[in-house]
């Protein structure tokens, strides 16, 4: 073997994985990086059912925010994200310490809790749709079973219905924040329970201000994956009540598809793609700033 | 003996209370709340198995959360094969061939170039390899709706647009984040020395990754394929944009069947096909177990 055979080899197993991930390359530069550039433009210009590619400044944003149709999307996305996100959290972590009692069952009560989560929202929302119909649903069952004032018709009220939608959200994601949470206490230091028998805190003080700061990394994950899930919520509200009754439970990402679509306001609906966009990396930026944040503690220490 | 010693090792020390067979209040009201939550998950879920299973009158008739009298599948048939969605009085079966369609290619493909991504990575960086999984790992927060639009001009370009073909590339697109990561993750734990003693021994670039790295990726293998099967056939957004109307999933088949506004509803029809889209990933998740939840972890963003 001479010296050129040697550099050539060289070179090729240098270029092979460029060569090996040169679709992905594609991909990330074509869809990724492109199509989000393309967005954040469009939203800048006066494009209606056809792109048009002349700048205008903000005019689409300011349609966009004096629009009541909007304001009252963007807003229901905070409430629900809100709700969502602290129910699933609350919920999951309770189900996690309760699970972690060393309870007789453990994978059974797993396997149900996670269950929900195989479903898609399609099924779930038209699950829960059925499931609350005041004619045919909870409300007529507990009826039923006595309590014959009992009302429950969230679904068809216009300032409740967003609620109905919450209730779904947390029942079909809530298992995962349990997962989640369950590796967080089982990863905790041993001797932090030792100390705290020995000094007699009931095992519930414990659970309530000593472990949450040790399962930071969990509660992080879960807010990043459940608020960015928040924002996406489309499949959801499509199935459980199509955006109404009204526009009473109407989300940017119905709007935007609506406006891309169905109303052909190509810039107005980029605008609002680009708002959802901002939310998401607000929301998810705590999770990355701490990850970064303990990799470069990690890496003094290692120092 | 062993099990049970097996078994205290698995579980923190602090769980060492009260054991499970002394019936204490506490004790009590853990399994009080998990029996609660569990009615909470699954009283949706078998409610919609019952109204599958009912007959109109039945269910106008009865309360339901009453098993129906005497179970009958001819919902269940009309739903599979003869229910109109549409204009097309054809059943939810095509749904469910289509999705077929859709996701036996796109797991397949996905997973293949997520490993592949996943061991460049992981083992040959090369310049710029981070800036790309830095962008793909910020994209698998990113909602739909910043790329759809675009995405069509580039699938119509490409003439894909509407075709089998088409949907599943966006399928692969938008996995292609999480299975880099999940496989990225999953090399970053093997030992690096596997690597070098594969080098000294003369395999190249692809030599490694088939003899050495993918028989060892197994079980990663087996997590993502949960994981994208799951996803992809719970999708309903990507397939109602870009499949067309021939190849509509099952999610969006079903959508359409149960919120038709024509016509008078036929909820024991509504429901069975709704159980029928539910029933593949309910599958998934009850033949692997423990895998699912692992895909949880995995997927869980670790930068």
């Amino acid at each position: 073997m001479n010296a050129t055979d040697n550099a050539r080899r060289a070179k090729r197993l240098r270029l092979s994985p460029m060569l090996a991930m040169s679709p992905t390359i594609v991909i990330v530069g074509a869809v990724y990086v492109g199509c989000l550039l393309w967005t954040l433009f469009v939203s800048f210009t006066d494009s209606r059912s056809i792109p048009d590619l002349t700048w205008s400044g903000f005019g689409q944003w300011s349609r966009l925010y004096a629009d009541y149709r909007w304001r009252n999307a963007f807003h229901n996305m905070f409430l629900f994200g809100a709700l969502y996100i602290g129910g699933c959290l609350l919920l999951g972590y309770v189900l996690a310490v309760l699970i972690d009692q060393r309870v007789k069952g453990e994978n059974f009560f797993r396997t149900v809790f996670l269950c929900p989560h195989a479903l898609s929202f399609i099924v779930t929302g038209q699950l829960w749709k059925w499931y609350l119909d005041p004619e045919f649903g909870l409300q007529r069952t507990v009826r039923e079973l006595g309590w014959s004032t009992f009302t429950f018709d969230w679904i068809a009220d216009r300032h409740l219905a967003i609620y109905t939608i919450v209730i779904a959200g947390i029942w079909q994601s809530v298992g995962v924040v349990m997962v989640l949470m369950l590796a967080g206490l089982r990863s905790i230091d041993e001797d932090i329970w030792k100390v705290t028998r020995v000094d007699g805190i009931p095992a519930w003080r414990v659970y309530l201000s000593v472990v949450p700061p040790m399962v930071v990394p969990s509660i992080l994950t879960s807010v990043a994956l459940l608020g960015t899930g928040a924002v996406k919520n489309y499949d959801l509200v499509i199935a459980m009540t199509d955006g109404g009754p009204g526009i009473a439970t109407d989300v940017p990402s119905k709007f935007v598809m609506e406006y891309l679509f169905e109303r052909s306001n190509i810039g107005l609906a980029a605008a609002g793609a680009t708002t959802m966009l901002i939310t998401t990396i607000a929301v998810a930026a705590p999770l990355l700033l701490w990850q970064a944040w303990q990799r470069r503690r990690i890496a003094r220490g290692a120092a | 003996m062993t099990a049970l010693t097996a078994r205290s090792a698995a579980f923190p020390s602090h769980a060492a209370g009260p054991l499970p067979w002394q019936a204490t209040p506490a004790r009590f009201g853990i399994y009080l709340f998990l029996a609660l939550a569990t009615a909470f998950f699954l009283l949706p879920i078998y409610i919609m198995t019952a109204t599958a299973l009912k007959t109109m009158p039945e269910i106008r008739g009865g309360s339901a959360l009453l098993w129906p009298a005497s179970p009958d599948l001819a919902a269940w048939a009309k739903a599979w094969s003869s229910a109109c969605i549409g204009l097309d009085c054809t059943g939810i079966h095509v749904g469910f061939s289509n999705s077929v369609k859709i996701v036996v290619p796109s797991v397949l493909l996905a997973v293949a170039l997520g490993a592949i991504n996943g061991y460049c990575l992981s083992f040959w960086r090369f310049r710029g390899a981070n800036a790309v999984f830095a962008i793909m790992l910020f994209g698998i927060f990113i909602p739909y709706q910043i790329f759809v639009f675009p995405m069509i001009g580039m699938s119509a370009f490409l003439g894909l647009y509407g075709t089998l073909p088409g949907v599943v590339l966006v399928h692969v697109v938008f996995a292609l984040p999480i299975m880099t990561l999940m496989f990225r993750n999953y090399f970053a734990t093997l030992p690096i020395e596997i690597f070098k003693a594969a080098r000294v021994d003369g395999a190249g670039f692809w030599r490694i990754f088939w003899s050495v790295m993918l028989p060892m990726s197994m079980p990663i293998v087996v997590v993502a394929v949960i994981w994208q099967a799951t996803a992809s056939w719970n999708d309903y957004l990507l397939g109602v944009v870009f499949a067309g109307r021939e190849h509509l999933p099952m999610t969006a088949q079903l959508n359409l069947l149960v919120s038709a506004e024509m016509g008078a509803h036929e909820y024991d029809v509504d429901m069975a096909a709704t159980l029928q889209t539910a029933l593949v990933p309910l599958l998934i998740y009850f033949v692997s177990g423990r895998w699912f939840a692992r895909g949880i972890a995995a997927g869980a963003v670790k930068g």
